[in-house]
């Protein structure tokens, strides 16, 4: 388990203390804590477990069943990339290939250098210009081999 | 007196650089001295033309498109805004087929207002249907939705008069609007492409349904990979909140409404409506055992109304031209116009607003111009994972719910995805299965 820095600690307390009172305020508890660190980590569970009222499998029950919230550091930007099918018609899946062989890592997984996380996104609503992929809430669509090379050259020092 | 150009802030014509676009012009503008006002609208629905660029003279608005920032330059001195002549010059926006052909009904004001600018939107008979409504006993309101022949349109296609009619008869202390804007179906973008363009739709719509129902307390289910339609829904609902069309006493009626927008967090099976009322109360989202009926024991156990944006969207309108104005376009028992999405491999992709009827075939070679690779079209998949595959032979189908049912198709949220003759169909089972297994809330598998 990762072990927070206090300023950490505290700052996942604060996001806490704002939103423990709406309804269902978990999700909205997540999502703050990820927008700030990135990711949830575990020891952030009993703080929020004992902010709401939950226990602590309840919470890491629900940050499980959620994709899009991760327990791990994500690198400096996010790659979301769309394996859905109106993507998949317009050759997503050479794409995909493509990008796992530049990037040099599977889904899931961080560059060695910290600057890209590279996930699976299943649909990005920009089918009508597919392929897609959105970078850090980005989108770009139509991305060819060659436009994904650019558009990641941009980012990677950003 | 400036000039208008107007640049779509919608998420699709930014993918394809119109930010940049918007820059450069600003710019090249700034740098000739001439007095420009860029507008920031959503998108007219013609994906291969974006970044569409329109500018407004006296006799309506002159389109180009698809700029890049390399035309830009190039647009000034051919004095495009005078509608000067340039490869890229489309003429009136109106006048292109495939828009001018459409019936636009929720979709009126998409990419001609400024979708925050509530004064705009008022220019645009918004609040109308509000305010007639605020008129109305909620039994008439109801009624009136019902003799509309509404249907939902996020997939089930259930009558939205009579499920609101089951919220209202139901005796609470606290009811709930809720509305699914979690579209997870490929292929489809209508939701987005309505709550990025004209947010206040929605809101009214939502706003609207409360009233009919007795509910004060709203929330919207938007998927997390909808970002620019969450800062464009965020923005229009903290203006709806100033200038008294949300809260506590809404326009002087004495109802209480208010909308709280709520993220999801990447799990397709939310998009079911007992699994999004999971997640809304901040579960897992499984799906939940009915009966009971959401419209009976819905969020925290109360009667709540969960509509489609499509379905909401479509109630402004209806309250204030009148449900006859709907009715009367569609076909069978498939009434009122689709927000139809063109998608994957085709040529004219985008958003095309009908009435139900089109076929199949229609859509995609008289809109859709064929498929974007040359090839012959071999299959399209409509009404999304849980739709069908529909072979060339079931082409002329047309777009009805009935009728897609005979052959075995959905509608469902009206998107189309188009495949060519290089289809892999036993691979795109293949990836049926795995995104079921990915995608499985797990309550019985
Ligand atoms: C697996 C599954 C996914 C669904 N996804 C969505 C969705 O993303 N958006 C939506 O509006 N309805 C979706 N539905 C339909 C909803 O359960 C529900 O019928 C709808 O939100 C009701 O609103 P409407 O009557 O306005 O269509 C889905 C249904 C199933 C079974
Ligand atoms: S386990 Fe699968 S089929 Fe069953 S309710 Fe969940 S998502 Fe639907
Ligand atoms: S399928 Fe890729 S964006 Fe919709």
């Amino acid at each position: 388990m990762d072990i927070l820095d206090s300023s950490t600690e505290e700052s996942i307390a604060r996001v806490v203390a704002r939103l423990k009172d709406k309804p269902g305020a978990l999700l909205p508890v997540l999502h703050a804590i990820q927008d700030t660190l990135g990711f949830v980590p575990a020891a952030a569970v009993p703080i929020i477990a004992d902010g709401l009222n939950l226990s602590r499998a309840d919470v890491h029950g629900v940050i499980s069943f959620y994709h899009y919230f991760r327990e791990t550091r994500p690198g400096r930007h996010t790659i979301h990339l769309c394996r859905a099918e109106a993507c998949q018609s317009m050759n997503a899946r050479g794409l995909e290939a493509h990008a796992k062989h530049r990037l040099g890592i599977d889904f899931h997984e961080t560059t060695t250098n910290g600057a890209f996380s590279f996930e699976p996104v299943y649909c990005l609503g920009n089918c009508a210009c597919s392929p897609a992929m959105m970078i850090d809430g980005e989108l770009y669509g139509r991305v060819t081999p060659d436009r994904f090379d650019d558009i990641v050259s941009q980012w990677k020092d950003r | 007196m400036a000039t208008t150009v107007f640049v779509p802030r919608d998420a699709a014509a930014l993918s394809l650089g119109a930010e940049d676009v918007a820059r450069a012009i600003a710019a090249e503008a700034a740098s000739r001295r001439l007095d420009v006002r860029i507008v920031r609208n959503g998108t007219r629905g013609m994906c291969w033309l974006e970044p569409l660029v329109e500018v407004q003279m006296a006799a309506g608005r002159t389109a180009y498109g698809p700029v890049t920032t390399a035309d830009v330059r190039a647009l000034f001195d051919a004095d495009f805004l005078h509608g000067g002549a340039h490869a890229l010059l489309l003429g009136p926006v109106e006048a292109i087929p495939y828009f001018g052909r459409q019936e636009r009904l929720a979709f009126a004001r998409v990419g001609i207002t400024d979708p925050v600018n509530i004064d705009d939107y008022l220019a645009h008979d918004g609040y109308k249907g509000l305010t007639r409504a605020l008129g109305m006993t909620p039994a008439a309101i109801v009624q009136e939705v019902t003799e509309s022949g509404l249907r939902g349109r996020g997939g089930a296609a259930f009558p939205t008069g009579i499920k609101w009619k089951t919220v209202l008869d139901a005796p609470a202390d606290q009811k709930y609007v809720t509305c699914n804007a979690d579209e997870g179906d490929s292929g489809t973008f209508a939701d987005r492409m309505l709550m990025e363009g004209d947010p206040f739709v929605l809101i009214e719509g939502m706003t609207i349904a409360a009233i009919a129902v007795g509910a004060t307390e709203g929330y919207i289910y938007l998927r997390v990979e909808y970002p620019h339609a969450h800062r464009a829904l965020t923005e229009a609902i903290d203006v709806a909140y100033q200038r008294g069309y949300l809260g506590a006493d809404i326009l002087g009626s004495g109802h209480r409404f208010d909308i709280e927008v709520r993220l999801g967090a990447g799990a397709y099976i939310c998009g079911e409506e007992t699994s999004m009322l999971e997640s809304l109360e901040g579960k897992r989202g499984e799906v939940r055992p009915r009966p009971p009926l959401p419209a009976i024991k819905g969020l925290f156990g109360r009667p709540t109304i969960v509509n489609n944006v499509m379905s909401l969207g479509c109630v402004p309108i209806i309250m204030d031209k009148g449900a006859a104005l709907f009715r009367d376009y569609g076909v069978g028992k498939s009434r009122g116009t689709l927000a139809i999405q063109l998608a994957g491999n085709i040529k004219r992709g985008g958003l095309i607003e009908k009435a139900f009827g089109l076929t199949i075939r229609e859509l995609l070679y008289d809109f859709g111009g064929g498929s974007a690779s040359g090839r012959p079209i071999r299959a399209v998949q409509v009404g999304g994972p849980l739709g069908a595959f529909m072979p060339e032979s079931q082409f002329d189908t047309p777009l009805d719910y009935e009728a897609f049912t005979s052959v075995g198709a959905l509608v469902g949220h009206g998107g189309i995805v188009v495949f060519d003759d290089t289809v892999d169909m036993a691979q795109m089972a293949r990836y049926a299965m795995e995104f079921c297994a990915i995608e499985s809330c797990g309550k019985c598998t």
